[in-house]
């Protein structure tokens, strides 16, 4: 099929696209990845296109002694090849070789992965997992808002329709930091069937500050807390009979809620020997 | 400005074209109904099969999910471009020589994507290559033969190289 009509207005600024978004209808147009594959199925039919592509700045990746700050128009190939997300963000380069194919990544952008918010995908459970904050700029200003609260329900955000989220903030991994990655999806490439996205600080034999953020098994990515208290002590075994408790993923067309529910548990094994947590 | 018709100026295959495009023209459409470049496809148009591939500035994206309107002041290469330059020449006798084409559908994509892993150099593992093309559907060949010819080029031009 082809999109329906509508306009389309290159913006040069975040201030000019606030603006543009004013109008009725409009909508944010970054990699197009989703969204362009939507106007051609007529899922969506917007009046306006505002194309943030040529807007300077958003594509850039800074590095504070704290935290790495990913602009928003960063896109996916991009930040695979980004020595300071490898180093600073090593959850995210782990995370970035499952999503889609190389064509894809050489368009979408990471920002556009967040604001679209697709519940199987990669990078929100992983924000989420490394405690990151969000940056928006609305009609009102600016804000931040952390990942556990800018995820909502399937497809929605903490974004108004009047907002431009423009770039990602996330601590820098330190010696101390241990992370893990794992998905299952039937082909390399598709969208998740359950993923799982870890961070945690090592001291000892203690993982401080342990967050399992699941994908591909709810309406947003879903944290795992009570499979995370028993990991934290060491009981991998345990922290898989908990996931029983913590997630409830409704049955979809790839597979079953058990299903699901079992492979979680399998890539709860899998991502706690990435923790350095031996299976017992 | 918002509005419905752009005035784009465009490098497809080395020569500037002008033209006025409507919003919603994606630029596969644009290459084969405005410049009769037909050998990108137009398979699912939602980003799944690689049919419509072309290169941007440099990068192989998918025709289907990027407008006309976007590539204002860009580069575009098709495979036409490509194959005429004699920039894959040797990647095109490799998929003739090892039938790594049945009907075609999926070759022109194929083509260009093998060529952007190709290019990094170095002689990548058969898994790489797998993983490079997963984007790229066939529907004939099931595939062996084309990561045959994609290592079979890679070896070549390593060799050459040295
Ligand atoms: C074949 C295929 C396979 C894919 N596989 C995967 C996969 O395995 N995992 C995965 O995660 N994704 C996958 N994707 C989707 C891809 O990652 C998209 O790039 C991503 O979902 C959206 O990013 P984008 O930059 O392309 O955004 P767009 O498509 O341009 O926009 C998506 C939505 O977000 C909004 N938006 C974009 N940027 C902003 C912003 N800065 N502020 C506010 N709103 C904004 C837009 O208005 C739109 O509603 C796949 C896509 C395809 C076609
Ligand atoms: S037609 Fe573009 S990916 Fe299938
Ligand atoms: S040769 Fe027919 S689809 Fe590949």
């Amino acid at each position: 099929m082809k999109p329906a009509p509508f306009a389309y207005a290159k913006a040069r600024s975040v201030a000019a696209a606030i603006e543009l978004l004013a109008s009725n209808d409009a909508r944010l147009l970054a990699g197009g990845q989703s969204l362009i594959a939507t106007l051609n199925m007529r899922l969506s039919q917007p009046a306006l296109l505002v194309d943030i592509n040529g807007i300077a700045g958003l594509d850039r990746i800074a590095l504070t002694n704290a935290h790495i700050e990913i602009g928003t128009l960063v896109r996916y190939a991009q930040a695979e090849r980004s020595p300071e997300i490898a180093r600073a963000a090593p959850l995210i380069a782990l995370a970035l070789p499952h999503i889609g194919h190389t064509a894809i990544r050489n368009r979408g952008t990471l920002g556009g992965s967040l604001a679209f918010a697709d519940p199987a995908a990669e990078l929100p459970a992983c924000m989420i997992a490394l405690g990151a904050e969000i940056e928006i700029v609305g009609p009102q200003g600016q804000r931040a808002v952390k990942a556990d609260e800018f995820f909502k329900d399937l497809f929605e955000t903490a974004l108004t329709a009047r907002d431009v989220l423009t770039a990602i903030r996330v601590p820098v991994a330190s010696g101390a930091t241990r992370v893990g990655f794992a998905e299952f999806a039937r082909r390399h490439g598709d969208y998740a069937m359950v993923g799982l996205a870890a961070c945690a600080q090592a001291d000892g034999t203690r993982l401080n500050d342990l967050r399992l953020a699941y994908f591909g098994v709810g309406a947003t990515p879903v944290r795992a807390r009570k499979a995370e208290a028993a990991l934290a002590e060491g009981d991998v075994e345990a922290g898989v009979s908990a996931l029983a408790g913590d997630l409830d993923p409704p049955d979809d067309v790839q597979a079953s809620g058990a299903v699901k529910t079992h492979l979680a548990g399998v890539l709860l094994r899998r991502v706690a020997r990435q923790l350095g947590r031996a299976a017992s | 400005m918002s509005e419905r018709f752009h005035e784009v100026a465009v490098t497809v295959n080395g020569e500037d074209v002008r033209e006025r495009v409507d919003a919603r023209k994606t630029l596969v459409d644009f290459l084969r109904e405005e410049l009769a470049l037909t050998g990108s496809h137009v398979g699912c148009e939602q980003g799944v099969c690689g049919a419509c591939s072309v290169r941007v500035d440099g990068v192989v994206v998918r025709g289907c999910l990027m407008l006309a309107v976007q590539c204002d002041g860009a580069r575009v290469d098709t495979i036409e471009g490509v194959a005429d330059s004699g920039e894959i020449a040797d990647l095109q006798q490799a998929f003739i020589a090892r039938n790594a084409l049945q009907c075609g559908y999926c070759t022109p994509g194929m083509l260009l994507t093998a060529q952007e892993l190709l290019a990094r150099g170095g002689v990548p593992s058969r898994k790489q290559i797998r993983a490079h093309l997963s984007g790229n559907y066939c529907r004939c060949t099931g595939y062996q033969a084309i990561v045959d010819a994609v290592e079979a080029v890679a070896k070549t031009r390593a060799e050459a190289k040295r």
